[in-house]
Formats: C-alpha cells, structure tokens, sequence
C-alpha cells in the first residue's frame, strides 16, 4: 500500500465507472456498426478495462461485442534500457480487415506503449483503422500520439506516479497519485 | 518473472524460478511462430554469432531461425570453415568474433565448459548450445517446455530417460531440469551407459527396462553416441535394439498416455521402432517446433540481463 504522506486519491469509483461509460457511448456513437468494432486491451493494466467496456458496449449494440488483448513488450523502444519484460499474451479475436481496432489503456502518458502496441497489432493484420481509449491522460507525451477516448484529463507533474485501482469485478474503482 | 542472467551456460545453475521463467516466456513466442508475421523486433539491430566448433544442424539452424524471428543479425561460423586448422586458439577466435561488435554468442563446442571459460573473458552474453558430454541447455529447456505443454506440470511426473546416459549432454541436462521442477526421473540402459553415480542427482538408475517403463508418463530416448565412444560400451547395435529399443510390447508398460520423445538425430530400428516413431504420442516433431521458441526466450532474456554470474 502507497504511503499516505506521499499518495492521495483524486479520482473514486463513482466518477471513474461514469467516465467509462461515457467512453463507451463515444465509441458507439463514432462507430455506429457494433460489429465492426474489436476491442484490445493492452497488457497489462488494460485488459480488465477492456473487458469492461466490451460489456457497456455489448448492451449499447445490443450485441456482443469482440475483445483481445496485446503484448506491446517485444515491439518496445527502450527494451535496451530497461531489460526484458514479462511477456504476456497476446490474443486478437479473428481477422482484423476491415475492423475498427480500439486500443484500450488505463492510464497513458509518453505514448511509447501505444506506439508499440499500433506495432504489435500491425503483425496480425490491416485493420480499417486504429484508435485509442484511455481511462487516464496524465499528458507528458512523448510521441505524437493522441487518444480518442478520454475518461478523465488529469494534470499531474512528470515525477509523479498515477495507479489505477480495479474492483474485483475489473471496474475501476480509485485513482491515486503517488509522488516519487 | 525472474532473470537477471548475462548467459546461460548450463541448467545446473538455474532456480526452479528461473527454469519457469523462460518456459512462460517461450509460450508467447510459440505464439508468434504461429503467426503469419513470425517476426517481432525485440533483439532489432543486435548481432548474433553461431560459434559452432563442432558439427550440427539442427541445434545451429534452430538458433539461426531463433534468431530471425527476433530481428537480430545472425552470422554463422563454423570449424571446418574457421581458423581453428590454422592454429589460431579458441580465445583468439572468440575475441575475433567479439571484435564484429557481436552481442550475443552462441557456442558449441566438443570440451566441456568451453561456454564457461568463454564467458569469463568475453563482454557479450554467451549461450550454451552444447559443451562436450557436460550439458546442453537448450535441448532441456525444450523437452520440459514440451512436456509441460502436453502434461500441464512437471512435478510428480515419471519421467524415463533411456540410452546412452554417460556420454550425453541432453541427459544430464534434463535430469537437472527435471529434478529442480520436481519430476521423478528413472534412467535405464546398458549398465556400461548409465553408471550408478547419476543417483547422485536425485535419479533412479535401473537396468531392467520393464521395471523403469512401468508408471512412466514420459519416455525420452536418447541416441548412441557413436562419435563420442571412444571403445565400444555394448557388443552390437542388434543387441541394443533387442535389449533396450522401444516397441510397443514395452511402450505398454508406461502409462497409457505416455509421451514418446528424442532429441534427434533419430536411429529408427535401433533406440525405437519405426512405426513408434510415427505413432500419435511421439512428440519428437513438436520438440523441433518448441525449439525455436525456447531459443527465442533464451536469447531474449540473456540480452536483457546484466548479472554477470562469472565475475559475480
């Protein structure tokens, strides 16, 4: 657990589940074909949120809506600096021509995993076209990257650090920040 | 996720974490040899030699393709081709190759610990692709890769490695992995072949084949080593078959869902009956398969180590 001193909460479980579903009537409203739709979570701090999304979006559709997963591991730019990952799976669900691909995120920042998550998904196929949802945009992009889909903006400075905290079910539940 | 490792010279060293580590990590990149795009940039603009000072094939073309799939640069060079008849020693040769700016060098070579000595001096990681009858790495990390695959776990199973123990790498190898992730290993052949010190390691050694097939999940067949015999430890090839090659007479006595495998070079008639080799529980193919991935996650995890265990 975060040190009190040092973390405080500014973000709880009413706002963050609001916000999400607010995102998954923004996809639907921007991407009116639920079937067209895939989405990907990327691993790891993705993937709960994905799924979630999936189930708002499969109700807003009134169909089921498909959702993967994606290592962005292998494809990043500093595996020199920082040493090998852990690699976790990556799962796409079926043939992705002519398929709106979103990229899921908890909380994006420099853009660099995004970037190596476009790259990952690019060695399974040619969507229609890629776009991003993010729970968190805490800025300092580093690349230019900008998501589509936002929950919440939130200004933090470049040495702190954000979490995202999950329920047991995978709903987002409290975002704390924590200063390094 | 444990590895912190600059090489990987034997399975000796390794910790059951460790071992499990490059187990999960070779299950994602078994994925992307499933792909149609078998590539991912992970080792882009890294150099790789194949150090190979005695002959394969297999083990050098599997590295080779290990790593391709990885982007990296892979240059081959071998001993008949090399200096070595020139008089030039083995650190000379090695410095050479490091000199190319390689990263990563993969060795086989016909002493023992040459990997080893190898890794003392060189600033690249240094991959053991088989030193002499002391161990080969990869070809373990594969069988067990393989078998938990097949088997879900390795604890608790029977594991039955039959042949020419004492002049084998792949054995020696194996039983460290096997024993360090909790399989019972039971070994059997020639008694000339299986000297009873391997119970040292935590093995059962038998003489009787029936005896070590019964309750077996797994049975790994080794090949005689012709080449590294300098007499002969067993009076005839024909004996050998009739004594201790798998038929299905015997193959019965394991368990019904027992796995076949070898790590090739195949004798089909001598260690295993052809029609066996060929039957639905011999995985010997798939080994082939798991190699590549298992390289692949070797590869990729010593390049991002920095543990330099030799110097540690």
């Amino acid at each position: 657990m975060a040190d009190p001193n040092v973390s405080r909460t500014v973000l709880e479980a009413d706002a963050l589940v609001r916000a999400w579903r607010r995102v998954a009537h923004e996809i639907a409203e921007a991407h009116t074909a639920g079937g067209a739709v895939i989405l990907v979570g990327i691993q790891r701090g993705g993937v709960a949120l994905a799924q979630q999304l999936g189930e708002t979006l499969g109700s807003i559709y009134d169909q089921a809506v498909a959702v993967g997963s994606v290592e962005p591991g292998l494809h990043r730019d500093d595996l020199s600096q920082r040493g090998m990952a852990e690699l976790l799976p990556t799962e796409l669900p079926g043939d992705m021509t002519d398929k709106v691909v979103v990229l899921v995120d908890d909380v994006l920042s420099t853009g660099r995993t995004v970037r190596a998550s476009i790259d990952a998904v690019m060695a399974f196929g040619r969507p229609r076209c890629i776009r991003l949802a993010v729970l968190i945009d805490r800025g300092h992009r580093e690349l230019p990257i900008r998501p589509d889909f936002v929950g919440k903006n939130l200004p933090t400075h470049p040495d702190e650090h954000v979490e995202l905290h999950l329920s047991e079910q995978g709903a987002p539940n409290t975002v704390e920040i924590l200063s390094l | 996720m444990s590895w912190h490792r600059k090489h990987l010279l034997d399975i000796e060293s390794l910790t059951a974490g460790e071992l499990t580590t490059v187990l999960d990590t070779a299950r994602e990149f078994k994925a992307v040899g499933e792909r149609d795009i078998k590539k991912v940039p992970a080792l882009q603009g890294k150099t790789v030699v194949n150090f190979f000072v005695e002959p394969s094939t297999r083990t050098r073309v599997s590295f080779e393709l290990s790593a391709k799939r990885l982007s990296a640069d892979i240059i081959n060079f071998s001993a008949d081709a090399s200096s070595f008849q020139k008089g030039e020693s083995l650190k000379d040769t090695a410095r050479t190759l490091e000199a190319l700016n390689a990263d990563i060098i993969v060795i086989r070579h016909k002493a023992a610990g040459a990997p080893h000595f190898l890794a003392r001096f060189l600033n690249a990681h240094v991959v053991n692709a088989g030193d002499g009858a002391h161990e080969h790495p990869t070809q373990a990390l594969l069988d067990v890769f393989t078998i938990r695959e097949k088997k879900g776990n390795i604890a608790g199973l029977n594991v039955t490695i039959l042949g020419d123990i004492l002049f084998s790498r792949v054995a020696r190898s194996n039983i460290w992995a096997l024993r360090k992730l909790g399989a019972n290993v039971t070994l059997c052949g020639p008694s000339t072949l299986v000297p009873r010190v391997f119970e040292q390691m935590g093995c059962r050694v038998t003489y009787d084949l029936d005896e070590a097939l019964a309750n077996a999940d797994v049975i790994n067949l080794l090949r005689i080593q012709h080449e590294r015999q300098r007499k002969s430890m067993f009076p005839s090839i024909g004996e050998y078959a009739h004594l201790f090659g798998l038929n299905r007479t015997r193959l019965a006595k394991a368990k019904p869902n027992a796995l076949i495998m070898h790590p090739g070079p195949m004798n089909r008639g001598v260690e295993i009956k052809s029609e066996l080799a060929d039957c639905d529980r011999a995985v010997i193919l798939e080994q082939v398969t798991n190699g590549i991935a298992v390289r692949m996650a070797v590869l990729y995890l010593v390049n991002g180590g920095n543990a330099d265990e030799m110097n540690a």
